[in-house]
């Protein structure tokens, strides 16, 4: 009896045996190229971000005040700021600011509204109603006021400011998301498994979590990477204008906002690294966030 | 027609009252009040009676139901209150910045169709080949630069642009004249922002208006109009343009209610003294009338724009009829 086991066994390892990550890679780079690019671009992000401490011998930080308006050069590869710091530094270790600002917004800002965009959908009703006018309501703010206007609310109450920039941008994307998912849950809702499950007894928790949750996860991965974009190219803004992370954190948009226009005669590379750093940060998680829903939702295809 | 235009009009009402519960209420959640704030960032000493006039003066003495009350009130006849930092009625500030932001709103929306209509229309027309590629990188990168860097470069070409041409560094002028009494210093002024938040907004309506005609491309008229020999100019402007331009109107429309809240850093960038810098200084304030009252303004623009758009959207296509 035991033989069959082995043999199938051992069948299903070879069926299991993946590729070499260098065939995958090739594979995507040939179907969507863009959205490999824009991989690329987040992997390097992430590597920054991590080894940081690593790729940098200058503390980005510390200010040193004979070091100022240093152009690009040998010694400092994208020159100094007014503060005498090195700007490629903070450029790497920024990185780890929206990269996590970024992540976490948009995970528990998808993640809030998956649970009750489901839960939307499942219950319906006065209870469906009722939400989608709240939703209403929220969707009436443009993200950036809304954000702002959570920096008001929080701004006296909530003391770190990285914590703060991420409740304010995470409560805006909630009924972004569950918007979109309900709309996908309520085709789900009248599948003849969901009627099983409730002729089963189980409870609505069980039903919403277990059942339809994991059949909308294409829309939720689709809006948890489009938001992380989103939420990086927020939190530039929220900290240029001086409402988001404070110094002396490295964040990029802060970066511009140390001295974009008074040093701009006498120090342009102030002005133009950071935004740069933006700029391909955004367009990273924005072109992998298009393939993703190309591979994942055709119908969603945006325009 | 008749109809619906009644019921979306009455549809508006429990969002703006929703909206204004939301804000009212969670405003109130502030630790501190702004009297406190004010007098101890004064100096020093805080006096009891004081703090009490300032309280009644702005009306947090009372209780929160009547403060809500008084607001809604303020809404019913227009009076806004006062703000709780300058002093000055609301309407009397909102008024003074109202025009630049609007007429930067329209010249943006105004730029990013000009950007948008054409890039499109080529990039449709090239499908596929390099001009496709290097239009549509164009409107993608648009996406993802923030337009205060945009504006910030801008800034950064002028002045070194005009120190090396013109010998002096040459800045847009900071104070805000109407376009009916100085129309070339006032565009000077603000063409430039205008032009920042329009690229970023002409990124959407470019990919809208290639997609849109490519479809309208495939149709069978276009294929009868090649067929009977017109000049592919006439075909693309006369017969495929024309009703590929319905979804872009749409977007068009949405991005210039989205506008309001783009402003908010782009007139921070250009030192612009309007509603999205007045939102910005009432938040870094606590000032709580004042960020109440515009975040309602916002909101109240942005859905009546989003009215406008759908009203204009059947106006412009005869087949949807909103019944």
């Amino acid at each position: 009896m035991a033989a069959p086991d082995i043999q199938i066994d051992s069948r299903l390892e070879d069926l299991a045996e993946r590729p070499p990550l260098g065939v995958i890679a090739a594979d995507l780079v040939r179907r969507q190229p863009l959205g490999a690019a824009g991989l690329f671009i987040v992997l390097v992000m992430i590597f920054m971000a991590v080894f940081a401490d690593f790729l940098t011998s200058y503390d980005p930080e510390l200010n040193a005040f004979e070091d100022m308006h240093i152009a690009p050069g040998a010694e400092h590869y994208l020159g100094t700021d007014q503060f005498g710091r090195d700007i490629l530094s903070r450029i790497i270790y920024g990185a780890q600011t929206a990269l996590i600002i970024g992540f976490v917004a948009a995970f528990i800002g998808a993640t809030l509204g998956l649970v009750l965009g489901v839960s939307s959908a499942y219950f319906g009703g006065r209870f469906d109603l009722i939400f989608q006018r709240v939703m209403d309501v929220f969707m009436a703010f443009p993200l950036i006021i809304l954000a702002l206007a959570l920096v008001a609310i929080f701004g006296q109450k909530v003391e770190n400011d990285v914590l703060l920039v991420i409740i304010a941008i995470t409560i805006p994307f909630v009924p972004n998301c569950a918007r979109v998912v309900r709309s996908s849950a309520l085709a789900i809702r009248e599948m003849p498994y969901i009627d099983a499950a409730r002729a089963l007894g189980y409870s609505h928790a069980r039903i919403i979590l277990c059942h339809m949750v994991p059949n909308v996860m294409a829309p939720y991965l689709i809006m948890v990477t489009a938001f992380v974009g989103q939420a990086i190219l927020l939190e530039a803004s929220l900290s240029y204008l001086g409402l988001g992370v404070q110094e002396p954190t490295a964040a990029w948009g802060l970066m511009l906002q140390g001295g974009a226009e008074e040093y701009a005669e006498s120090a342009p590379w102030i002005a133009v690294f950071p935004g740069l750093a933006i700029t391909f940060a955004v367009f990273g998680f924005n072109l992998f966030g298009d393939a993703l829903r190309d591979v994942l939702d055709p119908k969603l295809r945006r325009r | 027609m008749y109809q619906y235009i009644v019921k979306r009009v009455l549809l508006m009402v429990p969002t703006l009252l929703g909206a204004a519960v939301f804000v009212f209420f969670l405003l109130r959640f502030i630790p501190g009040d702004i009297c406190e704030l004010r007098m101890v960032g004064e100096g020093g000493y805080v006096d009891e009676s004081a703090l009490a006039t300032c309280r009644a003066g702005i009306g947090i003495d009372k209780s929160i139901f009547l403060q809500f009350v008084d607001f809604m009130w303020g809404f019913v006849i227009f009076d806004l209150g006062t703000s709780m930092w300058t002093g000055q009625p609301i309407g009397y500030e909102i008024g003074l910045r109202f025009e630049l932001s609007l007429q930067v709103a329209i010249m943006a929306t105004v730029a990013s169709v000009l950007i948008a209509i054409p890039l499109g229309t080529l990039s449709a027309v090239k499908q596929d080949t390099w001009i496709d590629y290097v239009v549509r990188g164009f409107s993608i990168a648009g996406i993802a630069m923030p337009s205060f860097w945009l504006g910030i470069l801008i800034i950064l070409f002028l002045l070194i642009g005009t120190q090396a041409f013109l010998g002096e560094a040459w800045m847009p002028p900071i104070v805000y004249v109407p376009i009916w009494e100085d129309p070339g210093y006032n565009l000077s002024m603000l063409i430039w922002p205008a032009l920042a938040t329009g690229y970023r907004y002409s990124a959407v309506a470019t990919r809208m208006t290639r997609s849109a005609l490519l479809e309208v491309l495939r149709e069978d008229y276009v294929r009868t109009a090649r067929a009977k020999g017109l000049l592919e100019k006439i075909i693309i402007n006369r017969h495929a343009l024309k009703n590929s331009l319905l979804p872009v109107v749409t977007v068009v429309g949405i991005e210039f209610a989205f506008l309001m809240g783009g402003l908010v850093v782009t007139e921070q960038v250009f030192n612009l003294n309007g509603l999205g810098k007045l939102f910005v200084e009432s938040v870094l304030n606590t000032d709580y009338t004042l960020t109440q009252a515009l975040v309602m303004v916002v909101v109240a623009v942005f859905v009546l724009v989003n009215f406008l758009v759908d009203l204009l959207y059947a106006w412009l296509d005869p087949r949807i009829r909103y019944s």
